[in-house]
């Protein structure tokens, strides 16, 4: 039985990843007939796989005909592109001008102590990304991080820490 | 009733969208036939979010701070004290808007709305009235410069576009807002899309373009989903496609996401980023108004450039060129931020100085803390001190102190400010954003970098401030692109101006704003300690000692000055030094 499920289970990861490819596919034939479009094949890629694996460049890379090199490239430039998995939620906090002057260093220690990780890291149980990013655009509101879309404004470092340990209960429960 | 919700990005960041839900809940529950639309936003940023009320009457009330609670009330005429103030309305009279006219007025999503305030009558009037030679001389009489940071004439890189012989030409739109610190771009990106396309729409009949590309910025999707809209719907309604409204003047446009880089700020660096390579500025000549996108001729202007452009077309060049000083012309759209009460976007006449900016419509400084200094121009620029505030705000008097305009970015700092620390960030945020081409920018801002931290961290040497104004210099003269050759900017004006702060981190070993951790002392002061212990228990390195009911005392050689033990003392008797 166990065997067995565990090939069920198999299958069906491969039926996931097979029709993620064939969404991707029909981006990437699209965008072929348009020169210059590797960016945004990248871009199409990271949304549908929430990264970039590197079996997915390469595959890109040959129906496109373009070398791995230079996928891998442009890939490490920009900044929007991961190349690793993302966790559950992903922190978003922003070291723009305006957040800085207003402490998010602090906010930044209390989420590292909080989650044990290092900016750019993702915790263990794979519940968090920290990231930080340049700025968000709601400097009225500084300091400021966005969690999986949703902004939090006028952190302080208590808060800070109240809205992570909040998730993380919840998270427990539901498990 | 008509209710009118500000739903730029940062009032939706403050709830907008929260309270729109719960407007459009308390219209069903009461079964009301109201009429809720959104607008942009109008600058205001520390209102968010904020609601306005239309009687039938046409009696207009604003709402400011407004949270999903407070609906009901506000809908049931029971009006509380939430209603702006005096004083917070006549900020916008103290400015004048141009790119900005209507941002908080129209709803974005509507191009009838946009239309209505006179949308789209400039490139009516452009391709049935005027050659494009005509529509250059406009802009060269309203002598508007570039927006998006260096000033160059408008009109003077239209003209070099439209003199190039070769074909297809591309009109583009820079809307890669990279400056931290710096929302202007999206803000009008959100609150009037209409703006920037007919902007682009006139530059491109000027030169000769049938194609256009806007390149934004993949961190505001908001701002490409409003201009997505709001493309389609002048495609509908004609202003874009084949043959617009009869001329024979066709003009295609599509969305371009950026994908997070710094340097596609830069021209050749955009172009190549739009080839679909990494963002690598390339040495200029050619210019892009010979070979740019495809080695094609290509313009590019930023996006408040291009949201002057229908004004200057419809009310003329020379209108324009009254408002304004004398080599600077116009309004100029600047984001208020930092540490300063009224924060938000404003719009002001060129010229002004900037003590008015900061005081009469920012309110000055937040907790009535003292001035110190105000950053324009982001990792580009450079910080003005106190003395300087009465500098007129224009490209010339701006670049004499050191700083420089930039795309509008104006981060106001008080005294617990550290200048070492600013100037690391930025230096930080460049060594990132450098793209690696030039040796000088590359090494040399991870080593300017390093010497500041050095100093941060208390281990700064004699000499440093030299050495990292000789490093500075050659940084400048030894890079190819904007980045690089401004890159030292925000060291070398900290230097001008605060360099006593360097010497007393340098020598005292101190830090005077209590920013910079390494340097700050932590005690306990005995005849504010009550001995509740709560701060023993919160060291994280056990660096506390003492007995309860009797002062404690901080071990300075365990102590590694985290502050924890400040933040958790209720009686303020810990002091940091």
């Amino acid at each position: 039985m166990g065997c067995c499920m565990e090939k069920n289970e198999r299958k069906e990861i491969g039926e996931v990843s097979q029709s993620k490819w064939e969404k991707l596919k029909t981006k990437i034939d699209k965008y072929k007939e348009i020169p210059g479009s590797l960016i945004s094949v990248l871009q199409e890629a990271q949304e549908i796989y929430g990264y970039l694996p590197k079996e997915i460049l390469q595959q890109i890379g040959e129906s496109m005909g373009i070398k791995p090199a230079k996928i891998h490239g442009v890939a490490t430039f920009y900044t929007q592109f991961r190349l690793e998995p993302v966790g559950k939620y992903l922190i978003s906090l922003c070291q723009g001008t305006a957040c800085h002057v207003n402490g998010s260093k602090l906010i930044e220690e209390v989420i590292r102590s909080e989650l044990n990780v290092d900016a750019g890291g993702t915790t263990k149980d794979q519940l968090f990304t920290l990231h930080n990013v340049a700025c968000l655009g709601c400097c009225s509101l500084s300091p400021v991080m966005m969690i999986n879309g949703e902004t939090y404004g006028k952190l302080t470092p208590d808060m800070a820490r109240m809205i992570i340990r909040e998730i993380m209960t919840s998270e427990q429960k539901g498990v | 009733m008509k209710i009118i919700v500000g739903q730029g990005s940062c009032g939706i960041a403050a709830g907008a969208n929260k309270v729109y839900a719960a407007i459009e809940e308390e219209f069903k529950s009461r079964d009301m036939k109201g009429e809720l639309a959104l607008t942009g936003c109008v600058g205001m940023c520390y209102l968010e979010p904020i609601v306005e009320v239309i009687q039938e009457n046409g009696e207009k009330i604003t709402y400011v701070k407004v949270t999903p609670e407070m609906v009901k009330e506000i809908i049931a005429e029971n009006i509380p004290g939430y209603t702006i103030e005096k004083q917070d309305e006549e900020i916008l009279l103290k400015q004048k808007r141009i790119a900005l006219k209507n941002c908080g007025l129209i709803n974005p999503e509507s191009i009838e709305e946009y239309i209505a305030s006179g949308g789209y009558q400039g490139i009516e009037k452009c391709v049935k009235e005027m050659s494009p030679e005509e529509v250059i001389e406009e802009v060269k009489s309203a002598n508007l410069r570039g927006r998006g940071g260096a000033g160059f004439p408008t009109w003077f890189k239209w003209n070099a576009a439209r003199q190039s012989l070769d074909t297809p030409k591309y009109m583009v739109c820079n809307a890669d807002e990279g400056d931290p610190g710096a929302f202007m771009d999206r803000s009008i990106l959100e609150g009037d899309p209409h703006s920037v396309i007919e902007g682009m729409l006139i530059g491109a009949y000027a030169i000769g373009a049938n194609e256009g590309v806007i390149y934004v910025r993949a961190e505001y999707p908001l701002a490409i989903l409003r201009l997505e809209k709001a493309m389609g719907q002048a495609k509908e309604k004609g202003y874009l496609g084949q043959d617009i409204k009869g001329s024979g003047f066709s003009f295609e446009l599509r969305i371009k996401a950026g994908a997070g880089a710094f340097v596609c700020g830069e021209e050749t660096a955009l172009i190549a980023s739009l080839e679909g390579e990494r963002g690598m500025p390339r040495l200029k000549p050619p210019f892009p108004a010979q070979k740019g996108y495809w080695q094609k001729p290509t313009n590019i202007n930023n996006v408040e450039t291009f949201a002057n452009i229908p004004w200057i077309i419809r009310n003329g060049g020379n209108a324009f060129a009254e408002i304004g000083s004398e080599k600077s012309k116009g309004t100029k759209v600047f984001a208020l931020t930092g540490k300063i009460k009224k924060g938000g976007l404003v719009e002001v006449p060129m010229g002004i100085p900037l003590r008015e900016i900061i005081f009469d419509i920012g309110g000055g400084i937040k907790n009535d803390k003292g001035f110190k200094a105000v950053q324009m121009g982001g990792p580009s620029g450079g910080c003005i001190p106190e003395h300087l505030l009465d500098t007129a705000v224009d490209y010339d008097s701006i670049n004499k102190t050191g700083a420089i305009m930039g795309s509008g970015g104006m981060v106001v700092m008080d005294e617990t400010t550290c200048m070492v620390d600013m100037a690391r960030f930025f230096l930080d945020f460049t060594r990132k954003e450098s793209c690696g081409k030039c040796i000088h920018c590359r090494i040399g801002t991870k080593r300017m970098l390093e010497i500041l931290t050095r100093i941060c961290n208390g281990d700064g040497r004699d000499g440093d401030i030299e050495l990292l104004q000789e490093l500075g210099l050659k940084i400048k003269d030894g890079s190819l692109c904007g980045l690089g050759q401004t890159a030292p900017n925000p060291v070398l004006s900290t230097i001008q101006y605060f360099r006593e702060e360097y010497e007393q981190h340098i020598y005292d070993k101190k830090c005077p704003a209590k920013q910079c951790t390494s340097l700050l002392t932590y005690t306990i002061l005995p005849q504010y300690c009550i001995g509740c212990g709560i701060c023993a228990k919160n060291c994280p390195v056990q660096a506390i000692a003492g007995e309860r009911k009797q002062p404690y005392t901080i071990l300075q050689d365990t102590c590694i000055q985290c502050g924890k033990c400040k933040e958790v003392c209720r009686f303020q008797a810990v002091e940091v030094e």
